[in-house]
């Protein structure tokens, strides 16, 4: 049994729909990240499940039980702001301890957890200081740090790590995974670095307006997008568009491409998705297009380079560099080509999942 | 160069003689008022030597003391209960949409303007109109009333100021509303409460026309008492009066500055 559920949850603001009967089911020990661009309602989905705001329509389930009207300070899960939310006139020690003291803990229990806790975020001997005289990266570790003290069963974080520089970005999401496996904290992260969600989760549930557009494993996600906006979202992709010509046979840009994708009929539109790191680049006449290559740029580890063929601009990446105004061939083994259906409407963007 | 400096030390004692003269102006009066009563004599024209004799009259009078008792005690109950239904109050508005909680202010913000005639009028009427007689009761329902406002004014921008989400934290951490908002929300609005409490408490002793409408006979305060005897002409035991008076609010005013001052030294 799934242990949060969302069902078919609907929620407006002055007359303008954030979350459309949205559904989603967070296992026991899962991590969960919701990815979205900024604005499309994770916030929402997150207050929701605290119990700060009250969805239009549809229940929140915890271990099958309606939560939905349950006040928030009754909810075993605890949440990481988006804005910290630390409180001004506690020093740091007393904001982690707020929640202890609350459950009643010990005083050396509570002071273990303090020391624990600052230690993790990488914080120690931050006790006495104020809030105010933190940076903004150093408050949202504490605000971390006094989330996790508590052990909820479930933890909401929104955008936990966005204050952080790369490096120590990398040290939290490493701590943060291995929290997860120590404690057995089920784990609700929003973010919308899709980076961070594809190292880190189990599960990643892409959305869009309210939507949700995927739902899958980092995997599924990133090599099996299942349109456009995923693809899009989810790193660098050469979207075209495209016609299935019969099973397994797709013509892009004039010439026709051998894919394993069934079942889309003959001569249907559809979305191709090609990884730039996919792009095979050849001598001219070696590949299934000829094009020259139109820029080049290091970006570390390999070249980007665009490639104009058939009247479109490939994406490529390669380690191999091919300088501008190369002509060059380009092919795609068949796995690497991912078709999708076209949308028929704005609705028929947002798919539905069960599950 | 000598000119120059010249024309500065003239600015100079240009403006210090300015800044002295507004003082004078400002303080003189209080200043005559508090000397005369410490006169000797009953006269106001000659200086006839020291004396705390009004002072000990004044202390000794049974009306005087009386109307002392009744401006402290109205003013400190109607400075808390003010105080308490302001706070609260702004606990509501602060959760309303904003176009409610604009109007509301502007409905709180009509009393602050009115006239204290028309309000003390107004208030008396409705009271004999309802059949309550006039007495101590009236007057301090009346400085309840016009307090709130001020309580209301100074409480609603540190709500304002509240660092976003904390008292939502607080829940999320397990903590009941009323202890979230004792914990987290209190002491960042503590001051704005100060300062409406003493504020209120300072208008309510300050208050002469609304009292002199509302407290019916027998009920005095230290305003309505010395009105009442300058038209039997004044003892200068009111002068020791007075710069009780003008004490008392000036130590409740300093000490509100310095409580300010600490919380702003405190950030
Ligand atoms: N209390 C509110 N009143 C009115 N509109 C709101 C409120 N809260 C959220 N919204 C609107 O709902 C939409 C979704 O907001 P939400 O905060 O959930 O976005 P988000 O996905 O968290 O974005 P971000 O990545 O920028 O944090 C936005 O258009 C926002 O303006
Ligand atoms: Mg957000």
């Amino acid at each position: 049994m799934a242990l949060i559920e969302l069902v078919d949850i609907s929620k407006s603001f002055d007359g303008e729909l954030v979350l459309d009967e949205f559904n989603l089911k967070i296992k026991e020990n899962e991590f969960i990240t919701l990815l979205g661009p900024s604005g499309c309602g994770k916030t929402t989905t997150l207050r929701i499940l605290g119990g700060f705001e009250t969805p239009d329509t549809g229940k929140v389930l915890f271990q099958g039980e309606d939560i939905t009207n349950l006040a928030p300070n009754k909810r075993p899960l605890n949440t990481v702001f988006q804005k910290y939310a630390l409180f001004p006139h506690m020093n740091i020690a007393e904001n982690i301890a707020f929640g202890l003291k609350i459950s009643g803990k010990s005083k050396e229990y509570i002071n273990d957890k303090i020391k624990y806790a600052l230690k993790l975020v990488n914080l120690s001997g931050f006790e006495k200081r104020s809030v105010d005289s933190l940076s903004g990266g150093q408050q949202q570790r504490i605000a971390i740090a006094r989330a996790i003290v508590n052990e909820p069963r479930v933890l909401l974080l929104d955008e936990p790590l966005g204050a952080l520089d790369l490096k120590l970005r990398q040290e939290m999401q490493y701590e943060l995974i291995r929290l997860k496996n120590e404690l057995g904290i089920t784990f609700l992260y929003v973010t919308h670095d899709q980076e961070e969600a594809l190292t880190m989760s189990d599960k990643v549930v892409v959305m869009n307006q309210g939507y949700i557009q995927q739902m899958g494993t980092p995997e599924e996600i990133y090599n099996e997008p299942e349109n456009a906006f995923v693809a899009d979202f989810i790193g660098d992709s050469n979207i075209i568009d495209g016609v299935m010509l019969e099973d397994r046979v797709v013509k892009i840009c004039g010439s026709v491409f051998p894919c394993i994708d069934e079942g889309f009929g003959r001569n249907k539109p559809v979305d191709v998705v090609i990884r730039p790191e996919d792009i095979i680049i050849g001598k001219p006449g070696q590949g299934i297009m000829d094009g020259v290559v139109t820029s080049n740029v290091f970006i570390g580890v390999h070249y980007e380079m665009c490639i104009e063929a058939g009247g479109f601009e490939w994406l490529a990446q390669n380690t191999t560099s091919y300088p501008v105004g190369t002509r060059v061939s380009i092919g795609v083994t068949p796995e690497n080509i991912q078709i999708m259906h076209k949308p028929q409407s704005e609705d028929e963007e947002a798919i539905s999942l069960d599950d | 160069m000598m000119k120059k400096s010249g024309r500065a030390r003239a600015a100079a004692v240009g403006k210090g003689l300015y800044l002295a003269l507004i003082l004078i102006f400002l303080y003189l009066p209080i200043f005559t008022l508090m000397v005369l009563s410490f006169n000797e004599g009953k006269t106001m024209s000659r200086w006839t030597g020291f004396s705390l004799r009004w002072y000990e009259e004044m202390f000794a009078s049974r009306t005087i003391m009386d109307a002392l008792g009744n401006t402290l005690t109205i003013a400190f109950w109607a400075a808390t209960i003010a105080t308490i239904v302001g706070l609260l109050a702004c606990i509501g508005m602060n959760a309303m949409k904003d176009r409610s909680r604009l109007v509301l202010m502007g409905i709180n913000n009509i009393p602050l303007l009115n006239a204290d005639i028309v309000t003390g009028i107004s208030i008396m009427m409705t009271f004999i109109v309802c059949g309550i007689s006039l007495n101590y009761g009236t007057v301090l329902f009346s400085h309840i009333t016009f307090c709130i406002p001020y309580v209301i004014l100074s409480v609603m921008p540190k709500f304002k100021q509240l660092e976003s989400h904390t008292y939502e934290a607080a829940l999320d951490l397990g903590a009941s509303p009323l202890y979230a908002f004792f914990k987290v929300v209190m002491p960042d609005i503590m001051p704005g409460v100060m300062s409406g409490f003493l504020l209120s408490f300072t208008m309510s002793v300050d208050d002469f026309v609304i009292t002199h409408f509302t407290r019916g006979a027998g009920i005095n305060t230290l305003s309505t008492l010395i009105y009442s005897q300058v038209k039997v002409g004044i003892r200068p035991t009111l002068y020791a009066l007075s710069t009780v008076i003008f004490v008392l609010v000036l130590v409740i005013l300093i000490v509100v500055n310095i409580l300010s001052n600490r919380k702003e030294g405190e950030k």
